[in-house]
């Protein structure tokens, strides 16, 4: 059984389909990356995992237990934690103040406050200081540290990479394998092909709400990903 | 020495003035949430106190723990079962509500409790003095309220400055799309809100009953001066709301000294300056005021 | 760029449509049959109806601000206040004729409302509601304190006394009449004209509007400042029937809640709602007007129970059934060229503008 079962998953916009009877299975420890162009659908997917939207049609298992129903807040204390594209934290708390808050639904793991810091250095020296004037790379790393308080069992990552250099880039994409190693499941989404390879053991392609490509990334050639991508 | 007397008892009207505003501040900063009705909520304490003191007859100040968690509870179910769909129709159907429950209000006081004035009675306390000079004497009740506001208005400052639930009020103020991401039910916490909006009201209503006395359509006028002290006091800040509510008695107060008609006018004029000079408020927080 | 293509088809913009010029033709008829209800009427139906047009009138200026510049005033009383006073200074006070004094009277009070603008423009949402409130308390309080319009006590219309008593209810009949209809047909002129498109597209989206270069600001002091005519010109008639003027009541928010129930159980952001709910009103006031205060618990109750199960009000609902709308605001493209002739549907269009 897989940690995570999505089965003929759709989703709207008002009257706008961005989700066509999409299907996935993640399983336990295993990081998974979701690559696609922009408008794809990648972000909506996550969006269905985390609760933010609802799917229409199919159904969605975590950890075997049907949990379309479920409100997104209760989501997290069923441990699956979403990163949000364009990272969201909170303005006027400090560094500290935003990943107390992420342990909010005081789930019991190896992530605290000490063991993110650690995790990212750069946020230890800042740790007083208000989000709101944190870098892009900082913020997207406290995002991803809020999200690591909730100690999920599912972490879901939408594109870290959007709008930052990649050196900074590279730094985040560091972590991910600590995360993993400590057990917890990874579902990125990127745009950035490079990165989503090199940081999965599996990779999706979605083009326009479906499925158009899926395997190990050492079993993908190029061809075949840029034409799951662009479509062409 | 008349007018630095007037300016005492302007800073002490002026904490109660706060404290009434709290609530209002409150549910701005959560939710973004103007509740017309706020003032008539706090006349309506005042006259749940009358309730409690005329069927025991206790002190005024021995119903507050029954009357605050009441209001809090009220305030957690209005907004759980009322106000909560009403933002979802857009910014303006809470203003329309909250307008709809303060006309239902006062006129259900009006029908059960008749127009008459009333007057809640702490006995001997409301007339004793401390003498600081020979000319300078402090009532020991304004005193009281002073102090009381302070306490709370600190308290609240506390909350949410270190517990977890103040973060989370905080979260949800800045983002409540990305709270729900971290567990927060922002539902819930809308109606936390308004709960501790009710039990400040409730306390500041309660303390006004029984400094005068109050009849059905008193709530306008207290809405009134809480929206005062939160503006000139400047939206977002909680000690903000302290000194506007200072600043808008002391207001009063001097006015009161040139002729007690012009009370209530001397304030809006106030109001009405600080918002043509600093439309930000005195305190407004350096975010604000780029704006 | 080469020039315009002769053979293309071309177009021309349409609003007008088979609803709004039934509406327009029974607008003309209805006028002319109420206002020969003098020669006919009892004075009674008069006063009636005298109330129920300048109420019309108020909440036709409320819907404005409101349903279409997003603004939510709870102190138009301020400018029903003036209406009044104002009548009273310039009739009664300066002597002069009645009709010049509401005319001079709005004209004052455009001026005022210019000023008060400036303040309450500083504000936003539910403050900038509160704060219009707070400047009809500064008009009262500034009335009250002042001996030579009655302070405390207030003031009555002599000035109408020239007409004698059935003159002036029909007189105030006619104008309220006349304020009523022109009401109406101003809010209409106003959604069919680009001021309209504008307030329609900040309606939609503020931000949106602006960046198509709509000037939001002013099209929302625009609307401020006739609705604070219009809300004066409605108080001035409501008082040349009420004739006693009292501060407190002049300058009371019972105006406003008046208002607001009106305009939400008819149906907000439609020219249409109000009419719908100032029937409804009236009727309501007869029904219930004697159980005094339970009448405005009904009212608000239903107030409420409406602006969550029914956001459109009761107008909404008939839209919503017959795709209806009177007066002929959508625009709609229709070919000028013979040979293309565009099947234009007759309902003013698709219901979420309107």
């Amino acid at each position: 059984m897989s940690l995570l079962e999505v089965e003929h998953v759709s989703s709207f916009y008002g009257d706008f389909q961005a989700l066509y009877d999409v299907s996935l299975a993640v399983d336990a420890g295993e990081t998974l990356a979701i690559i696609g162009a922009n408008g794809a659908g990648k972000s909506t997917l996550l969006n269905v995992i985390s609760g933010l939207f609802p799917n229409r049609g199919g159904a969605i298992r975590f950890e075997g237990r049907l949990i379309d129903r479920l409100p997104a807040h209760l989501r997290v204390e069923a441990g699956i934690s979403l990163v949000p594209e364009g990272r969201r934290v909170f303005p006027s708390l400090t560094v500290r103040e935003n990943l107390l808050i992420g342990a909010y639904r005081r789930r019991t793991g190896r992530w605290d406050v000490p063991a993110v810091l650690e995790l990212f250095p750069l946020l230890a020296a800042r740790s007083e200081r208000r989000a709101a004037v944190l870098s892009g790379g900082e913020q997207q790393a406290l995002a991803i540290g809020r999200a690591l308080m909730a100690n999920p069992r599912l972490l879901l990552l939408d594109e870290v990479s959007l709008g930052l250099a990649p050196v900074i880039v590279s730094q985040l994409y560091a972590a991910i394998p600590q995360i993993a190693a400590a057990g917890t499941t990874v579902l990125l989404v990127e745009q950035n092909i490079e990165q989503a390879l090199a940081a999965s053991k599996r990779v999706c392609c979605l083009l326009e709400g479906r499925i158009a490509l899926s395997g190990r990334p050492a079993d993908l050639s190029r061809d075949a990903i840029v034409t799951a991508y662009f479509g062409i | 020495m008349e007018w630095v007397n007037a300016v005492v008892q302007g800073v002490l009207l002026g904490a109660l003035y706060a404290l009434l505003a709290t609530g209002l501040s409150l549910v701005f900063g959560v939710m973004r949430m103007v509740n017309l009705a706020h003032g008539d909520l706090a006349t309506l304490a005042a006259y749940l106190a009358l309730v409690v003191v005329q069927a025991t007859g206790v002190n005024p100040f021995l119903a507050l723990p029954v009357v605050v968690p009441l209001m809090m509870v009220l305030g957690y179910l209005l907004q759980r079962l009322l106000l909560n769909r009403s933002i979802d129709h857009g910014p303006l159907s809470p203003l329309l509500i909250t307008f709809g429950l303060s006309v239902i209000i006062q006129n259900v006081l009006l029908d059960v409790f008749s127009a008459d004035s009333r007057g809640l009675d702490a006995g001997t306390l409301e007339n004793e003095s401390i003498h600081l000079t020979d000319q300078l004497a402090v009532g020991v009740f304004p005193l009281l309220t002073f102090v009381v506001a302070v306490v709370v208005l600190g308290g609240l400052g506390l909350i949410l400055a270190r517990t977890q639930l103040g973060r989370a009020l905080r979260a949800t103020s800045d983002d409540h799309t990305a709270a729900r991401l971290v567990g927060i039910d922002h539902r819930h916490l809308y109606a936390v809100a308004l709960a501790i909006a009710l039990g400040t009201v409730a306390i500041a209503g309660i303390f006004l009953g029984i400094r005068t006395t109050f009849g059905p359509s008193d709530g306008p006028t207290r809405l009134i001066s809480a929206f005062e002290a939160v503006i000139i006091g400047g939206l977002g800040s909680l000690w903000g709301t302290l000194i506007g509510g200072i600043v808008l008695g002391v207001a009063q107060a001097l006015g009161n000294q040139v002729s007690p008609s012009f009370q209530l006018l001397a304030g809006h004029l106030v109001f009405l300056a600080i918002l043509m000079f600093r439309p930000h408020g005195l305190f407004a927080p350096a975010s604000a005021r780029q704006t | 760029m080469s020039g315009p293509n002769p053979a293309a088809p071309r177009f021309r913009v349409v609003q007008a449509t088979r609803a709004s010029r039934v509406t327009a033709i029974g607008g003309l008829l209805l006028i002319a049959g109420l206002a020969s209800l003098p020669a006919w009427g009892d004075a009674g139906t008069m006063n009636l109806l005298t109330e129920f047009f300048a109420l019309l009138a108020l909440a036709e200026m409320w819907n404005l601000l409101a349903g279409y510049a997003g603004l939510v005033s709870i102190g138009q009383q301020a400018f029903i206040g003036l209406g009044a006073y104002g009548l009273f200074t310039f009739a009664d006070l300066a002597g002069l004729h009645p009709l010049l004094a509401v005319v001079v009277t709005a004209g004052v009070v455009g001026l005022i409302a210019l000023v008060t603008s400036f303040f309450a423009f500083r504000l936003e949402g539910g403050y900038f509601a509160i704060g219009t409130w707070v400047i009809a308390e500064v008009f009262r309080l500034l009335i009250v304190s002042n001996k030579a319009v009655g302070a405390g006590t207030g003031v009555s219309i002599r000035s109408l006394a020239q007409f004698g008593p059935d003159g002036r209810i029909a007189i105030t009949y006619v104008l309220a009449l006349a304020v009523g209809f022109g009401a109406v047909a101003v809010c209409a002129l106003i959604m069919r004209s680009r001021l309209g498109l504008s307030l329609r597209a900040i309606r939609d989206s503020d931000v949106a509007a602006r960046s198509l270069g709509v000037d939001v600001f002013r099209a929302k002091v625009a609307v401020y400042l006739i609705a604070a005519v219009g809300s004066a010109v409605a108080g001035s008639i409501m008082y040349m029937s009420l004739l006693r003027i009292q501060p407190t009541a002049a300058f009371g928010v019972g105006w406003t809640a008046w208002m607001i129930f009106i305009v939400i159980i008819g149906g907000l952001g439609r020219i249409e709602g109000p009419i719908v709910g100032t029937a409804v009103f009236i009727g309501l006031r007869e029904l219930l007007g004697d159980f005094g205060s339970a009448y405005l618990i009904v009212l608000g109750t239903l107030a409420v129970a409406i602006t969550i199960l029914a956001p459109r009000g009761l107008w909404g609902l008939i839209e919503d059934r017959y795709s209806i709308g009177l007066f002929g605001i959508q625009r709609r493209l229709v070919a000028a060229a013979p040979m293309i002739e565009a099947q234009t549907p007759d309902a003013a269009g698709k219901s979420e503008v309107g």
